[in-house]
């Protein structure tokens, strides 16, 4: 293989290993911009793989396994939801029950699954652009879910920034009190970014077992959902820093496989660390430089929100 | 998965408890993962059915599965032997547990897989997989036309490495130009990293790989890029139809018949087991399509020779990595080296991690 195939082969690994994280976080990002934190994102994340899987077993076309596997992680939601926002359950016990009830409810359901394996997803063909050298197969010849990951995060970037919608849900985050006192819906919309988040988690385990490795095993996500929460807190609550986090850390990832590949002495227990080592390298120099600002975090962050009137 | 053990504890204490009364040999097995994992609790369960499958009416089974190697096992394993006559215990882990519940309960047997502590009522076994690798390593040496194996290994054990080094040197035996590209994982199963390992190693001019990790990922990997890769603890052409060449499957089952039958006749003793291809604890998985027949000829030549004891896959001369003498001309490893084993051999580039 040429250098450029190489590097380009590794690239799209890159890729593919990274768009779990990118959905999985952006949901996540909703959510607690709009000041709930969701501990759930594995659970829902594995919810997402099985009913993915499995529709694709099913024989349903690719666009239905997303859709049903996106309402999976959504319907995850709507009971944190209704735990947390109408019945004041605590977040974290409720996120953390999430997170288990999912990884059992999966394996029950995914039980079904052993030893069967989906086909190759396939891959976007554009004419003429994926035909370009180096530039064609770099960035034009993904499968569809990737160009829909780069795209959310484009959309939540503008909904935040340039959005009168995006400036209500960052307002309910940011101080309940004064949004529910000008009128608005606090626990409507709050629930709104919840189901967003999950249909968002749903979405990235189904990319997990749908396309990176088009299998289902009981807790196949393997601590994904959590590496989506703590990049939503790297990347201080910002889309575009989602999206760099996420390929970062599967960069990271994937090189350091290469590395071992080629022989170099590093031994594999440090390189297998090394993406969360970077995690907390990163964290770090963001919250130094943002002392005292709250590094981005929105306000009401965790707070339950009770109509006193 | 807590849910599921729980679920799982509460279903095997039931059914111990309506089995009271009941007249046949009660077995009861505690399994590390889940009996759906596709591989190492799946054979071990497998073995399980092997045993109702061939004594019927006079066994009863329990398991109990995904039970963590920690407090919880002495929980399950005592649970189990108040109501069973004999109890498999099938993790590396679970040894001192084992061990410490046999003293209170000497009238019920145990069977513990992969430890080396035994007592009066406790058994051990394990099983040769290396002998298997050796297979394997052979037609990866003879199919690879790039002359790179690439091997997805787990975690830095000696059973591992011991894999490792015998697939290798069955390799370079048939193709001396063979080199072998080595990615730690650090995870028996994380199927996401696992097909991550083995498109890098792919990328990096691997045409056969082999896996030391319990998921079908590279095997699915393989099948998409066209290469060839070897199953691992159970057959797994289903991931790879045209990929795979063979594979090791760990088979239980003769094992297992033959304890309980042991059992069940009054014959049954404290025994030290390390099968092979000899007692059939290590079988191999049916050759691809791709294997031409004098290859395959070959490979079941090398696995009758060490069946019965002609070949042994670590047999001097034998050098370590480092260059520094291991076996000489002739002399074959003993037991207690390979047990132990914590070295690649040399010819093997990258560093072992240790």
């Amino acid at each position: 293989m040429s250098e450029f195939g190489f590097l380009i082969s590794a690239f799209q690994s890159i890729i593919i290993a990274s768009t779990p994280l990118v959905f999985a976080a952006l949901g996540e990002l909703v959510s607690e911009r709009a000041g709930v934190l969701n501990l759930g994102v594995e659970g829902m994340m594995i919810m997402g793989a099985v009913v993915g899987f499995g529709c694709i077993i099913a024989g349903f076309p690719p666009i239905m396994a997303f859709a049903f596997a996106a309402l999976a992680g959504l319907g995850m939601a709507l009971l944190f939801g209704i735990m947390t926002l109408f019945l004041y359950a605590n977040a974290v016990a409720t996120g953390l029950a999430l997170t288990l009830f999912g990884l059992g409810l999966s394996a029950l359901i995914g039980s079904q699954y052993v030893g069967l394996s989906a086909g190759a997803f396939p891959k976007v063909h554009i004419p003429v652009l994926s035909d370009l050298p180096i530039v064609g197969p770099l960035l034009f010849s993904h499968d569809a879910l990737v160009y829909v990951s780069l795209a959310l995060a484009i959309a939540l970037i503008w909904f935040f920034k340039r959005t009168r919608a995006g400036l209500i849900v960052r307002a309910v985050g940011d101080d309940h009190d004064a949004a529910h006192a000008i009128g608005y819906n606090v626990v409507a919309i709050r629930m709104g970014a919840v189901l967003f988040g999950g249909a968002m988690a749903g979405l990235g385990g189904a990319y997990l077992s749908v396309v990176q490795t088009p299998l289902f095993i009981e807790n196949m996500t393997a601590g994904r959902g959590w590496i989506a929460l703590a990049l939503v807190v790297f990347a201080s609550w910002r889309p575009g820093r989602v999206l760099l986090g996420a390929y970062l850390f599967g960069g990271i990832t994937i090189i350091q496989l290469h590395v071992q590949g080629f022989g170099i002495a590093i031994p594999s227990q440090i390189l297998s660390m090394l993406p969360y080592l970077a995690t907390i390298v990163v964290l770090t120099v963001i919250s130094a430089r943002a002392i005292g600002a709250q590094q981005g975090a929105p306000r009401s962050l965790g707070k339950i929100f009770k109509v006193t009137r | 998965m807590q849910l599921t053990k729980w679920m799982a504890a509460g279903a095997a204490a039931l059914m111990s408890v309506s089995a009271l009364a009941a007249d046949p040999l009660k077995i009861g097995f505690v399994y590390v993962g889940p009996v759906s994992d596709g591989g190492w609790t799946y054979e071990h369960n497998v073995g399980r059915l092997a045993v109702e499958a061939e004594y019927g009416d006079k066994v009863e089974t329990t398991f109990v599965e995904s039970v963590s190697e920690g407090p919880d096992a002495e929980r399950v394993i005592t649970q189990l032997a108040q109501s069973h006559d004999m109890v498999f215990t099938t993790s590396f882990g679970y040894m001192n547990p084992t061990v410490k519940v046999a003293k209170r309960f000497p009238n019920v047997k145990f069977e513990h897989a992969t430890g080396f502590k035994r007592a009066e009522n406790v058994a051990t076994y394990g099983s040769r997989f290396y002998e298997g690798r050796a297979v394997i390593g052979t037609i990866a040496g003879e199919m690879t036309k790039t002359d790179t194996i690439g091997y997805i290994a787990s975690f830095p054990i000696p059973e591992v490495v011991r894999g490792i080094n015998a697939a290798y040197l069955a390799a370079k035996k048939v193709n001396p130009n063979v080199k072998m590209k080595i990615v730690w994982v650090n995870s028996w199963f994380d199927p996401g990293k696992e097909g991550d390992a083995a498109k890098a190693l792919i990328d990096q001019g691997a045409d056969v790989l082999m896996q030391h990790t319990d998921s079908g990922a590279p095997m699915q990997i393989a099948e998409q890029q066209g290469i060839f890769a070897f199953g691992q603890a159970s057959n797994m052409a289903n991931f790879g139809p045209n990929a795979q060449l063979s594979g090791i499957i760990d088979d239980w089952a003769p094992y297992y018949v033959q304890q309980v039958g042991k059992a069940l006749d009054g014959s049954w003793s404290s025994t030290d087991t390390w099968g092979g291809f000899n007692t059939g604890m290590v079988a191999l998985a049916p050759f691809g399509a791709a294997v031409p027949a004098e290859l395959q000829a070959r490979a079941l030549e090398v696995r009758d020779n060490i069946a019965n004891g002609t070949l042994h896959p670590f047999t001097g001369p034998i050098n370590k990595q480092d260059g520094s003498a291991w076996l000489a001309d002739g002399e074959v490893a003993d037991d207690g080296t390979l047990l132990g084993m914590g070295f690649y051999v040399e010819g093997i580039d990258g560093v072992l991690p240790q």
